[in-house]
């Protein structure tokens, strides 16, 4: 298991440095960087899979790349990201019990980490295809402009993604140009605002902010029988716990 | 057995004859509206189809009747409370919705379950499979006018739902696995009870084999209904039996690295060259018989040892990125997980199977007749909760 940092090993600038000794993506990679040229922005590799990062005019012909030239045949999954930090008031804080071991705040605003080939945006399209035969995944992924977030449409390329891009498109508000049908697929037609953008409230967590603590009554000290507990509790009773 | 010559000129006269009705009568197109309730929807999927006479124009899905938004609830959610979300996603196989979102989560803690775990886990995977598949089995039957195979389904997958409600408490939501491992280790008897449940599901697929497979009316309304052919399966992202009955070779279980010992057990990947509705059906009952034998050669090499790893006891995931993704009872189910380093995940992406393996429903039906409209969207088998999420 290795770790899972933001940064991976090889810097956008060095393009020769990305490859191992034995790198199953050494010949897409460089089809890719042929291909695209500079709208490959960034790249990277994770646990198995290639993580590129496209400028949003190269979208679809990265999808086009890798369906046609490269056989990545199938089409897993396409969504976005928005990295904005949470604005309604943190509930990830346990108040009362547990509150010592949650004694470190949250990463402030500032600190997002943008994950695997990095970004700059608010939004991110974010899709992934896989090879059935070579047992390979791409992921790809797209800054977006935030105002006005868009990116041209894959259903051209991978007829799946026409389903993942009316839900992206329902869900961020992310235009998909040149898409045969935006119509909303989970959501009643006449739905305002887009749900999983994060300045988007949730309004039952609004009214209750925390699920499962404030409706439940506390728990009895020494409850979990960890070393740490303070209050001593009965030799039955741990055993009950645990 | 298969569908004479004679069957298939008459089919095609019979086409031709429309054809031709069509042309002189220019008849009018109608609106027929299945669902949200139709009983061959498994819960609230509705399907407009444009009619020709008996012949679908264009068919539109309409589904959301059921979204519940998980994806947006699991950024309010700590990690163990999630596990409680994704149970709901594809009711009938909870266990294996939990597997992937605690690997992903075990991925980005760095932590490992130990060997006792894996091995329980990957039998309780294999289980909650055969409680998924068994229903299509006998469901198939009954979306065709065959009542019988649903009451055997229903009956013989009741021996595997009391087992996992033996070891997990629960019969369709388990909620059992953990970051690290497992709730609790397997209660006492239990291993042995499980092989004799193992072998009468094995009964049941030869049962149903005979009663179904070997019938003419059956084999007559799947052959040649709603083929795939696997380039565009694909495209469009069909994943599990339903691509394997294409003639993909591709599993996860065997492709792909995973904490899970499916690679020391030993079973076959079955797959069927037609693509049609049969071929998805003779494929998920073929992996029905192979998940029995996982599951005993699971028990039968199961390691001694703690069932947890250990963990904080208040779980904070580092920030990072994972994806898993596992070979589901309806196809490939993954999690996206971003983490910020608290004590909830930042965002979740759920690529449930069910959505792409629906979304080819469209493309699909154009030009079928409306009694194969059952039989395709029944072979084709979804589970609304793993559509709508």
């Amino acid at each position: 298991m290795s770790s899972v940092e933001p940064e991976t090993p090889e810097a956008p600038e060095a393009p020769e440095v990305e490859a191992p000794a034995v790198d199953p993506y050494a010949s897409d990679l460089q089809a890719l960087r042929t291909e695209l040229g500079d709208a490959l922005v960034e790249t990277g590799a994770q646990r198995g899979d290639l993580w590129v990062r496209v400028h949003r005019d190269a979208w679809d012909h990265a999808a086009e790349v890798l369906r046609h030239q490269l056989r990545y045949d199938y089409f897993c999954f396409l969504s976005a990201v928005d990295w904005m930090p949470h604005t309604w008031p943190n509930p990830k804080v346990i108040e009362g019990e547990g509150a010592e071991e949650a004694e470190e705040e949250p990463p402030p605003s500032a600190e997002i980490a943008r994950g695997f080939a990095g970004g700059d945006s608010r939004f991110q399209v974010l899709a992934r295809v896989y090879s059935t035969t070579r047992h390979q995944g791409v992921f790809v992924k797209s800054d977006l402009d935030d105002a006005a977030p868009a990116a041209p449409t894959w259903s051209r390329t991978y007829r799946g993604a026409d389903w993942h891009e009316r839900e992206t498109h329902e869900m961020y508000g992310v235009d998909f140009i040149g898409h045969p049908n935006l119509a909303n697929l989970y959501l009643p037609g006449a739905f305002e605002g887009y749900p999983l953008r994060k300045d988007f409230p949730l309004l039952s967590r609004e009214v209750k902010p925390w699920p499962g603590l404030v409706d439940v009554e506390g728990f009895p000290a020494g409850y979990g029988g960890g070393e740490e507990s303070a209050a001593p509790a009965a030799p039955a009773e741990e055993g009950a716990a645990g | 057995m298969a569908v004479t010559d004679q069957q298939r000129l008459s089919y095609i006269a019979a086409q031709a004859a429309d054809a031709r009705v069509n042309v002189e009568l220019q008849t009018e197109q109608m609106t027929l509206n299945l669902g949200p309730q139709h009983p061959a929807t498994h819960g609230t999927l509705r399907l407009v189809a444009k009619l020709d006479g008996e012949q679908v124009v264009s068919a539109d899905v309409v589904c959301g009747y059921m979204h519940r938004g998980y994806e947006k609830l699991t950024e309010v959610r700590t990690y163990p409370q999630i596990t409680t979300l994704v149970n709901r996603i594809d009711w009938l196989s909870s266990f294996a919705n939990e597997v992937p979102f605690i690997l992903a989560a075990e991925q980005l803690m760095e932590v490992e379950a130990p060997p006792r775990a894996q091995c329980i886990r990957t039998a309780l995977f294999e289980m909650s499979r055969i409680a998924n598949i068994t229903l299509f089995i006998g469901e198939m039957g009954v979306q065709l006018g065959a009542i019988t195979p649903v009451f055997f389904a229903f009956r013989d997958r009741e021996y595997v739902l009391n087992l996992i409600e033996a070891a997990t408490g629960g019969r369709f939501h388990p909620n059992f696995d953990r970051i690290g491992g497992l709730k609790d280790d397997l209660p006492r008897g239990w291993i042995a009870e499980t092989k004799q449940a193992m072998a009468k599901i094995r009964s049941y697929c030869d049962q149903l084999e005979d009663l179904l497979m070997g019938n003419e009316i059956f084999e007559t309304r799947t052959r040649g209904v709603g083929v795939i052919p696997a380039e565009i399966g694909l495209s469009y992202g069909l994943s599990g039996a339903n691509i394997r009955a294409s003639g993909v070779d591709w599993d996860l279980r065997r492709d792909q690295p995973s904490p899970l010992v499916w690679k020391d057990l030993d079973w076959k990947v079955w797959t069927h060259p037609d693509g049609d509705s049969f071929a998805r059906y003779w494929v998920r009952l073929q992996e029905t018989r192979e998940a029995t034998k996982m599951v005993e050669q699971c028990l039968d090499g199961l390691p001694a040892g703690p069932i947890q790893a250990k963990v904080p006891r208040i779980i904070k995931v580092p920030a990072g990125e994972a994806w898993v993704s596992t070979e589901n009872p309806l196809g490939e189910m993954g999690y996206y997980v971003v983490s910020q380093g608290g004590l909830g995940p930042f965002r979740v992406k759920i690529r449930s199977a069910s959505f792409n393996n629906i979304s080819i429903t469209p493309w699909l039906l154009k030009g079928v007749y409306v009694p194969d409209i059952v039989t395709i969207l029944a072979s084709l088998y979804f589970i609304l909760g793993d559509i709508d999420r």
